[in-house]
């Protein structure tokens, strides 16, 4: 039998099973396909020719990218989800319980369900090929390995090592599979076939792999239940700490491997099922799913409407500014994209400092195996600079990243014009200056944007891209494909004062200082956020961002937008005092030999802090967080974010605002925009008008809107 | 040397890293790194894109066993395809030389349209191998079949064997090092100790004068690391403060009692690289270059090693002058490779002597009398350094880029080489 997605072949006593889901990219397990595959797998049993199974994919490049999302989005209830589970279970234990040996051929993504059918393999062989990425990424989407994965994969190559990819959800080389022993043999992809029949012969005369790794280490865990309690004592303190107890996936794969391991497979995959049940139905899932399609949908966005030219390849890029944030761009172009790199800075000092950021981004890379001494090298002669011009006639994209000031940012895109081509695109890191303004200094505006990154530039994984009024689709499009190839979700921004993530952050930094110089405490501040999800407190944001960068911001959007997003005076006092946070080591915190210690006493004193009132954590939580929400309906309906899903994409990679709530505005949505309006009411009626909730919000509401069409 | 299609060839720009004394700033540099770092500064100079290149040239005199061939090396630069095929060159202190030679044939060929040609070392990395018995006793044991075989082999060892061998700069030929080669030609050519340290100081002097007016400077490609904290944007063997009382004080290295070379009076051991980019005349034009000179002709010569070592010059001299087609007095600049005081100044002697023509050329006069001030105008390979593989193309880029500023029409380069050779060139304003 054979079906659009799954062919069986049968040859000289192998059947073949292989896999190719017409019109998709890859191949993810849909019920139906999970079907066929159980009827295929019905039918080889039954073949009296057959001796051996081989599993295949002929999708270039992906092996079973997982079980398909869609089917899983559309569950209605914990039943639903029960029996869909149990029948990827069903099928999956077929594998296992053939009576035949199955071997998997693995080239191209093997993640998740995909991963868990060559678990129940009898022998597997993947492609020594960058395409081939092994894993079980679950939990990032708030689910768990639910069809045998929990239980597979650690008998397969002990507790521990099975622990770390479950709970973190990491995907890793066939080159790592293999020295984890997930997979039995790697191969060059030309011989995966004729390597994958001749091992199916093999097992069919009665050849049994050699794979019995019993270390020390899986002796005193794995098999001793007093060091098996320890492990996992030790991995759940480790995981509440990590996710603050708001995200209950790893908790509940923790759960699944325990039970397992203790009581047995049944009883492992019964808990799998139940557990994989209640997560798919909840909130938290439900919302990382939906952040999972939104940067999914980004990721094809090509940032600009209609018929548009096609977006222009960068090949080299001019970075005007070596300091801290142009050499991080510069070395993530050359990094991610690899890109030819070129600083300009106004001497030689400058360059070669930027140069040797740039390099040690490359070194730590090297160091933590993430390239090779050779691709390291190669990196290496991309980078490069000067204090003139020279080398700027071939640049196709210059970021400028030199300080906040507007009057040298016109004077450098001046200069910068006359030295490069005329479909160079120029893109200004500014955080607080109109890109307009910046535009209207150069002959060509159609082609300046902006390219807003956040630091530290490898880590965050956010770009603004800020389009002025006259900026060119072309140039907009290219800006946002380069920044994808940067690795970055990449939102496109209208050209207003603090652009998106500036825009929603100040007004939350604001009421933070408020709470501070009403006297509560540092601690209680940050420690009502991170309970509300956020990976940090708005005063060790603060600190983090710098304090002179974070006034800086305030002031121009006090001046934009007047009362309502008025900073307080704590900042400007902390500056005077000489404080600008980490980077001096002297802020809110204090610091020492580069780590934060406890809260700087003497802070209190400079912002002229009132006694302490002994405010509720719900309180600090409303005000905060209802600041920033109604910034974000402000912001929306303003245009500066083209979509919700933008806007919410935005402030969880941007702010860090909890994933798990889904962004502000999904937020909105699920606490109901009316009582959202109820809630800025009576913050409005205590604390003044900058919490009068936005119209659009009110107009919404009366109306039963969301921001979300599937709310 | 115009083919009969036509075909001139153009430098058209240049760029080169510091030379740095070995040992010193660039001590962690490979010589592959070297070169890629004068090349892709060079290509950003010159606003090349990759794809126009059609072969990669490059010398080095003593490559590691790691990376064979530099050129390939460069010529697998991230920034180009990795279409560019590439050859590397050994003709000793000659070998940049020969590899701008190889792009000039390429190019007069018809073969190729853009060349970038140059050389590099590092001499601070020079490979250091074990002794030959102790490399067959490694082998022998990698191909032993039995147990007994191995112990048979290991019983065979002795600590000597460890002791590892330096290559030494000296020719295989006769064994004589390069400066006891110096040392003898400043005894057969009565070369003094203070004409030899008149030279070296005159070479500090005008390398120093050239590096204040930024004349060297611009062609060097800053270098900002890895390993130096502040950006390399001069040579630093120049001396600007060295005097005349300080040479003399040294000892001589190679004949202790009756000796004149000194660690003065010769060129350093040296890291660096250097890069040319030469085109067909064609090539410059389509592609929008003003070239800075054109390659006239070209010579290299052979001598007994067991002779006057470093006389090649004054054979190749004559030989690329009549190829050229040129007389000696049109000559507005001369870059003549110092690898020894003495060795210029036998050079020198030599093309001054009518006798000398007579014996050596069959030739009625001189080769022509050299005009200090047109020789060696920035100093030359005693002060700024001599990393053998990359002096030929620091030569010509300097050449170049001076001939330029000068508007002289006909320059010269000499280059002395191990085995005797010598090479010369003649470059010309277009």
């Amino acid at each position: 039998m054979s079906t659009a997605a799954l062919t069986v072949r049968i040859d000289r006593g192998v059947g073949w099973l292989e896999l190719d889901v017409p019109g998709e990219a890859v191949n993810t397990i849909s019920p139906e396909l999970r079907s066929d595959l159980a009827e295929a797998l019905e039918s080889l049993a039954r073949d009296g020719d057959v001796r051996a199974v081989v599993l295949v994919s002929r999708k270039p490049g992906s092996f079973i990218a997982g079980a398909d999302i869609n089917a899983f989005v559309a569950l209605r209830g914990r039943d639903e989800a029960h029996a869909l589970v149990r029948a990827g279970q069903a099928a999956i234990n077929r594998v296992e319980s053939l009576g035949k040996p199955v071997v998997a051929a693995i080239h191209g993504n093997c993640l998740g369900g995909g991963l868990e059918l060559a678990l129940a393999c009898t022998y597997r062989i993947a492609t020594d090929d960058p395409a081939t990425r092994i894993g079980l990424p679950e939990v990032q989407l708030g689910i768990i390995p639910a069809a045998g994965g929990c239980q597979r994969l650690p008998r397969l190559i002990g507790l521990q090592p099975a622990l770390d990819m479950i709970l973190a959800g990491k995907t890793i080389a066939a080159s790592r599979a293999r020295r984890l022993g997930i997979v039995d043999e790697l191969v060059h992809p030309c011989i995966l076939d004729q390597v994958a029949e001749q091992a199916a012969g093999r097992l069919a005369d009665g050849w049994t792999p050699g794979r019995s790794r019993l270390s020390v280490r899986r002796l005193a865990t794995d098999r001793n239940p007093l060091g098996r309690r320890m492990l996992f004592t030790a991995a759940r303190k480790q995981l509440l700490k990590k996710t603050g107890g708001h995200y209950p996936a790893p908790m509940a794969a923790l759960q699944a491997v325990e039970h397992g391991m203790t009581h047995g497979v049944e009883a492992g995959l019964d808990i799998e099922a139940t557990l994989f049940a209640e997560l798919a139905i909840g909130g938290v899932s439900r919302n990382l799913v939906r952040l999972f399609f939104a940067t999914t949908a980004l990721k094809k966005d090509p940032g600009v409407q209609g018929d548009v030219p096609p977006p222009r390849p960068i090949a080299g890029i001019g970075v005007m500014g070596a300091g801290f944030m142009g050499a991080a761009i510069g070395g993530v172009a050359v990094l991610r994209a690899g890109t030819d790199v070129r600083f300009r800075d106004r001497d030689l000092r400058s360059v070669g400092g930027g140069l040797r950021v740039a390099r040690t981004l490359l070194d730590e890379q090297l160091e933590r195996r993430r390239i090779t001494t050779h691709a390291h090298r190669r990196l290496l002669s991309l980078l490069s600079g000067t204090d003139g011009w020279d080398g700027f006639g071939l640049t196709d994209l210059v970021i400028e990243a030199v300080y906040e000031d507007r009057d040298l940012k016109r004077q450098i895109f001046r200069e910068v014009e006359a030295h490069v081509r005329d479909d160079c695109v120029f893109a200004s890191n500014t955080s607080t200056i109109p890109i307009s303004q910046i535009a209207d200094a150069v002959a060509r505006p159609e082609r300046v944007l902006g390219m807003h990154f956040f630091s530290p530039v490898a880590k965050m994984p956010l770009l603004e891209v800020i389009v002025a009024e006259r900026t060119a689709p072309w140039a907009t499009a290219t800006a946002v494909r380069y920044g994808r190839e940067l690795g970055k979700t990449v939102i496109v921004v209208r050209d207003r004062p603090g652009f998106w993530v500036n825009r929603i952050l100040a007004p939350y930094l604001n009421e933070a200082g408020r709470l501070l110089a009403e006297g509560v405490p540092v601690e209680v501040i940050d420690r009502a956020m991170m309970r509300f999800g956020f990976p940090v407190g708005p005063v060790t944001l603060l600190d983090e961002v710098g304090l002179d960068v974070a006034h800086k911001g305030s002031e121009v959007l006090h001046e934009a937008f007047g009362a309502r997003l008025q900073p307080t005076e704590g900042l400007v006092r902390m500056l005077d005092d000489g404080r600008l946070g980490r980077k001096n080591a002297r802020g809110f915190y204090r610091y020492d030999d580069g780590k934060r210690r406890e809260v700087d006493l003497a802070a209190y004193e400079i912002i002229g802090a009132g006694a302490d009132p002994d405010v509720s954590k719900e309180d600090v939580q409303a005000r905060l967080v209802f600041a920033m929400l109604n910034e974000a309906v402000l912001a929306l309906d303003e245009g500066v974010v083209r979509s919700a899903r933008d806007g919410d994409v935005g402030a969880v990679f941007g702010i860090g605002f909890p994933a798990f709530r889904g962004g502000p505005l999904r937020y909105l949505d699920e606490l109901g925009l009316a009582d959202a309006v109820d809630v800025l009411r009576d913050l409005q009626r205590t604390y003044g008008d900058r919490f009068a909730p936005a119209p659009r919000l009110v107009a919404m509401a009366g109306a039963g809107e969301t921001f979300h069409p599937s709310s | 040397m115009q083919s009969a299609q036509g075909r001139r060839v153009a430098v058209v720009a240049g760029c080169r890293s510091p030379f740095c004394k070995a040992g010193t700033l660039l001590k962690d540099v490979s010589a592959v790194a070297l070169a890629r770092h004068a090349v892709v500064e060079l290509v950003h100079r010159a606003a090349l894109r990759g794809r126009d290149i059609d072969e990669v040239f490059f010398g080095q005199v003593l490559p590691s066993p790691l990376e064979p061939n530099l050129a390939r090396e460069v010529a697998l630069l991230p920034q180009f395809p990795a279409s560019i095929p590439a050859a590397s060159v050994n003709r000793a202190c000659a070998s940049a030389n020969a590899a701008i030679a190889m792009g000039h044939d390429q190019i007069v060929l018809g073969h190729a349209r853009v060349v970038l040609a140059g050389g590099a070392e590092s001499l601070s990395a020079v490979p250091i191998l074990h002794s030959r018995r102790f490399a067959d006793l490694l082998i022998g044991l990698s191909r032993a079949k039995s147990q007994a075989q191995r112990v048979k082999l290991l019983a065979s060892f002795r600590p000597r064997d460890l002791v590892p061998v330096t290559p030494a700069i000296a020719e295989p030929s006769t064994g004589e090092t390069m400066g006891q080669s110096a040392e003898a030609m400043a005894k057969v050519n009565r070369i003094s100790r203070q004409a030899q340290d008149a030279f070296a100081l005159r070479s500090h002097r005008l390398a120093h004068a050239g590096t204040e007016d930024g004349r060297l400077v611009a062609e060097i490609a800053p270098f900002f690391g890895p390993g130096v904290t502040e950006p390399v944007t001069s040579d630093n063997g120049v001396r600007g403060d060295a005097s005349a009382s300080q040479m003399a004080a040294l000892k001589p290295v190679v004949d202790r009692r009756y000796g004149t070379v000194t660690a003065a009076n010769a060129s350093p051991l040296t890291d660096g690289a250097a890069a040319v980019l030469l085109m067909s005349a064609d090539a410059a034009a389509a592609l929008g270059y003003q070239p800075l000179a054109f390659i006239r002709s070209y010579a290299v010569t052979a001598l007994d090693p067991a002779g006057q070592l470093l006389m090649g010059p004054a054979y190749a001299i004559p030989q690329v002058l009549d190829r050229a087609g040129i007389d000696w007095n049109e000559l507005g600049l001369i870059e003549m490779h110092e690898a020894f005081a003495a060795q210029v100044l036998s050079n020198i002697q030599a093309l001054e002597s009518r006798q000398w023509a007579e014996e050596h050329l069959g030739r009625a006069t001189a080769v022509g009398q050299v005009d200090p001030e047109t020789l060696n105008v920035m100093g030359g390979s005693i002060a700024i350094g001599h990393p053998f593989g990359a002096t030929g193309a620091r030569l010509t880029l300097t050449l170049a880029h001076e001939m330029r500023r000068r508007d002289v029409q006909f320059g010269l380069i000499s280059v002395c080489a191990q085995g005797g050779m010598g090479f010369a060139m003649v470059l010309e304003r277009a």
